[in-house]
């Protein structure tokens, strides 16, 4: 039992921070510490600057340009990036299709769309949910009928993050309307410029285009665009489930907000002195950052404790990884709030993207500050409600 | 003992929320929204065709004389429609402080105006610097030739991009945040020397920075003796929180009842999600949010007229306090149990949520007003 990292890991520590430091563009390092919202550019530049050092994918396996790191190391790089701050590498396709394609794919799918889905060539966007299906994903009904060498697909999806910048779309599609719901599901990836593919955008309560429905009418998918067999798509997405676990909980990107909270607190004169010297601004904050240790604690003992496990088997301790992550990731918005107060409630979407050539009205800061906690609620909706999580949690846990 | 409207108040009550349904849907809103001023100016007529806008005036001046319970009564229904116009910013605030400051002179010209829908006013107290704190005044008023001279900034002015004249707080003499020093001055919004600069506020209302710049006012502007406005001013704060706390409680009933009907329709697992007990549970939990609320906004409404200003502002603050943690717990769960479309602007939900939000910051956060009733000794 020991708390500290090795020498080796702290070296890597070093090592990436520097990297970090060095490689991040200015204009982009400047906008996240803002809070600002990186472009799709500045994403596509950060991802591939990641690329060229061989740190797009760390964790995927050596031939396919992963870099064999120990879930230590995996930890740190993810954490170092939240507190540089960087934007994430999408997670679409990094931690989703890639890994369903490293287990699941043809040798010819992985050879076409690793190296694109790495270097973000291609943009992915998930079509998992439907109007019908969300946390009941199972009850999808978009539908892939096979003609030939293609597949017909048909249908509805919803609430498709940033389908409006992607070029493919990875799918959760129906294909035997007969067998039990999670039997008859297939995983298809979809060129989004196929015809009689349409999206309409859905603005988001932060008044941004975040997602997207997308309808599908008619379109035509090569057959070799299936990933794995047909009908067995429910166990791959499920793998995915299964596949995101350290740096679910965002402990990095929750101090970030923390210690910025602090910073901007020191900034706002209350009555002789300052907020940041307020008892009770300052206890509220110990109070979030004693939790957000005991998470990190907990993520570190799930990192430490993998190299125990076979693979694919989950850490029970990594069930409350989402649940205390996103509880905490929107406490810390509300911090971020509460220091903003009135500042933060003119709506300036160009100063939300760095985009505004006039000047903000009140600090530069503050105009992000209540977008990012309008948008924040969705942590606890996507990628499986809390409630959902608690479910899991009770049945599979507890057994109850 | 009794906490029923009387005939006259339940007639009103009827009325507003007659024509807040009727003219108020979703999709209504989104309309008025869009209109120049950002809100309807149909319905400022039409409110004033039905006297809301001259309710809590004497009827000397234009009014019906009514108190602090219909202006809750109105409020109320104002939050559940989630309103755009600005009868906090003209009628409770701008009127209130006319009414409650102004001349003779000052009230005959000005109430019956707004009662006629005429007149739109805006309160300038605010200052970025000021926080919370009502009495830091960094504005100054100048004796000049025939008045006074104004200059300084004045940030978060509620609907001060439409008003026709603004209530601007200036210094006369003392500290910054001295509570003596301070007057009240009506300004015509026009006038030389304003710099406004209009936006959108994450709610959907709108607000106003403002610059004043050597803007000459006569003496007649004054609302009551230059010097002396801080007690006013901590009335009207008062007014608007009572008014604020019974819109929020209006838009909390109505947030809790939509969720309330889409856990009965939303089915998932072949069930409705209503039937889950988490749900239940959670749905429960608004409710007791909702009850402890309302009964809050009625004691905060009632105490208004309450003569001690201690017991008042402390009564006021502990309501405040408790309505803004409900309206934060309602609107956060409206939206998580809505799940993806209560993420959406195409709902209503989620500006529920938001309007939630940017009262949280008016006229002092829960945390300043739960550190002043603390400071002050609690409750009991
Ligand atoms: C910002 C955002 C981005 C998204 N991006 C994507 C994307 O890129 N691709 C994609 O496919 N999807 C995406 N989603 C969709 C997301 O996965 C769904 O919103 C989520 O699965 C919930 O489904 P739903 O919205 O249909 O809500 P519902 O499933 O209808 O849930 C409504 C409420 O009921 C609760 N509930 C449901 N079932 C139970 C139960 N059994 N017990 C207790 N409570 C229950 C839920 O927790 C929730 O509070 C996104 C959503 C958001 C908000």
């Amino acid at each position: 039992m020991d708390l500290r990292f090795t020498p080796q890991e702290l070296a890597f520590r070093d090592e990436v921070r520097a990297f970090f430091r060095d490689a991040l563009p200015a204009s982009i390092r400047h906008k996240m510490a803002l809070g600002q919202r990186p472009s799709k550019d500045d994403i596509v530049t950060w991802q591939r600057i990641l690329n060229a050092k061989g740190w797009a994918v760390p964790h995927w396996p050596v031939e396919w340009g992963g870099q064999d790191w120990s879930p230590v190391q995996n930890y740190i790089f993810k954490e170092e990036m939240q507190l540089a701050p960087a934007p994430d590498p999408l997670a679409f396709n990094v931690s989703m299709v890639g890994p369903v394609l490293i287990a699941f794919g043809t040798e010819a799918q992985k050879r076409h769309f690793l190296p694109k889905v790495a270097n973000l060539d291609y943009w992915f966007c998930q079509g998992f949910s439907e109007p019908g299906a969300g946390s009941d994903l199972a009850s999808l009904r978009t539908s892939a009928r096979r003609e030939g060498d293609h597949y017909i697909v048909n249908g509805q999806k919803i609430w498709t993050s940033r389908a409006h910048h992607a070029d493919w779309m990875f799918c959760l599609v129906r294909t035997d309307p007969a067998a039990k719901p999670q039997s008859g599901i297939s995983y298809l990836l979809i060129d989004m410029q196929s015809p009689g593919l349409t999206i309409r955008p859905i603005p988001t309560i932060d008044g941004e285009h975040h997602f997207n429905e997308v309808f599908f009418d008619d379109v035509r998918v090569p057959a070799e665009n299936l990933v794995g067999e047909e009908n067995k798509g429910w166990t791959y997405a499920k793998y995915l489930l299964g596949n995101e676990r350290t740096g679910i909980a965002r402990v990095g990107a929750s101090k970030q907000r923390i210690i910025k909270a602090k910073q901007l607190a020191a900034t706002i004169a209350v009555g002789e002195g300052t907020l940041a010297e307020t008892e009770r601004f300052r206890e509220k904050v110990a109070a979030i950052e004693i939790e957000l240790k005991a998470l990190e604690i907990t993520q570190l003992r799930v990192v430490s404790n993998a190299r125990n496990l076979p693979r694919g088997v989950q850490d029970p301790a990594s069930s409350v990884l989402k649940l205390k992550g996103t509880e905490l990731q929107q406490a810390a918005t509300e911090i971020l709030m509460e220091v903003a107060g009135a500042h933060a409630m003119a709506f300036q979407s160009e100063h939300l993207w760095g985009t505004a050539t006039d000047e903000p009205i009140g600090p530069e800061w503050a105009a992000t500050v209540a977008p990012d906690y309008f948008y924040t609620r969705a942590s606890s909706i996507y990628g499986g409600s809390n409630e959902i999580q608690r479910n899991v949690i009770a049945k599979r846990l507890l057994g109850l | 003992m009794d906490f029923d409207l009387s005939e006259e108040q339940r007639m009103l009550q009827e009325s507003v929320e007659r024509l807040i349904s009727e003219r108020y849907d979703f999709e209504h809103r989104k309309t008025y929204m869009k209109e120049a001023p950002g809100f309807s100016k149909t319905l400022w007529a039409q409110y004033a065709e039905l006297g809301l806008l001259g309710l809590p005036f004497a009827e000397k001046y234009g009014g019906s004389g009514g108190g602090a319970v219909e202006t809750m009564i109105v409020m109320q229904a104002f939050g559940r429609g989630l309103a755009l116009e600005p009868y906090l910013a003209t009628v409770v605030m701008g009127g209130g402080l006319i009414a409650l400051a102004g001349s003779e002179a000052q009230r005959t010209t000005i109430l019956p105006r707004i009662a006629s829908g005429d007149l739109l006013l805006a309160f300038a107290h605010s200052e970025p610097q000021a926080r919370y704190e009502l009495s830091d005044v960094a504005c100054t008023a100048r004796r000049g030739a025939d008045g006074w001279i104004l200059d300084g900034q004045k940030s978060f002015v509620l609907h001060g991009d439409c008003a026709d004249q603004l209530i601007v707080s200036a210094r006369i003499g003392g500290e910054q945040r001295s509570a003596q020093g301070i007057g009240l001055f009506l300004v015509d919004a026009h006038a030389e020397g304003i710099g406004r600069r209009g936006y959108p506020t994450q709610d959907g209302l709108r607000s106003a920075e403002i610059r004043l710049s050597g803007v000459k006012v006569n003496s007649n502007a004054a609302l009551g003796e230059p010097g002396n406005a801080a007690d006013t001013i901590q009335r009207i704060a008062e007014h608007a929180l009572a008014a604020t706390g019974a819109e929020a409680v209006g838009a909390m009933a109505a947030a809790h009842e939509l969720t309330v009907d889409y856990l009965k329709t939303r089915k998932q697992f072949g069930v409705t999600i209503g039937s889950f007990q988490a749900l239940q549970h959670r749905a429960v939990d608004m409710l007791v949010h909702l009850e402890q609320a309302r009964s809050m906004s009625l004691l905060a409404t009632m105490m208004l007229d309450e003569p001690d200003p201690v017991e008042r502002s402390k009564t006021i603050s502990a309501a405040t306090v408790q309505i803004r943690r409900s309206g934060k717990f309602i609107g956060q769960q409206a939206v998580q149990l809505h799940g993806g479309i209560g993420m959406t602007l195409e709902y209503k939900i989620g500006h529920y949520f938001k309007r939630f939000t940017a009262m949280e910051s008016m006229f002092g956060d829960t945390d300043h007003h739960l550190a002043a009733l603390a400071r002050a000794g609690g409750l009991l």
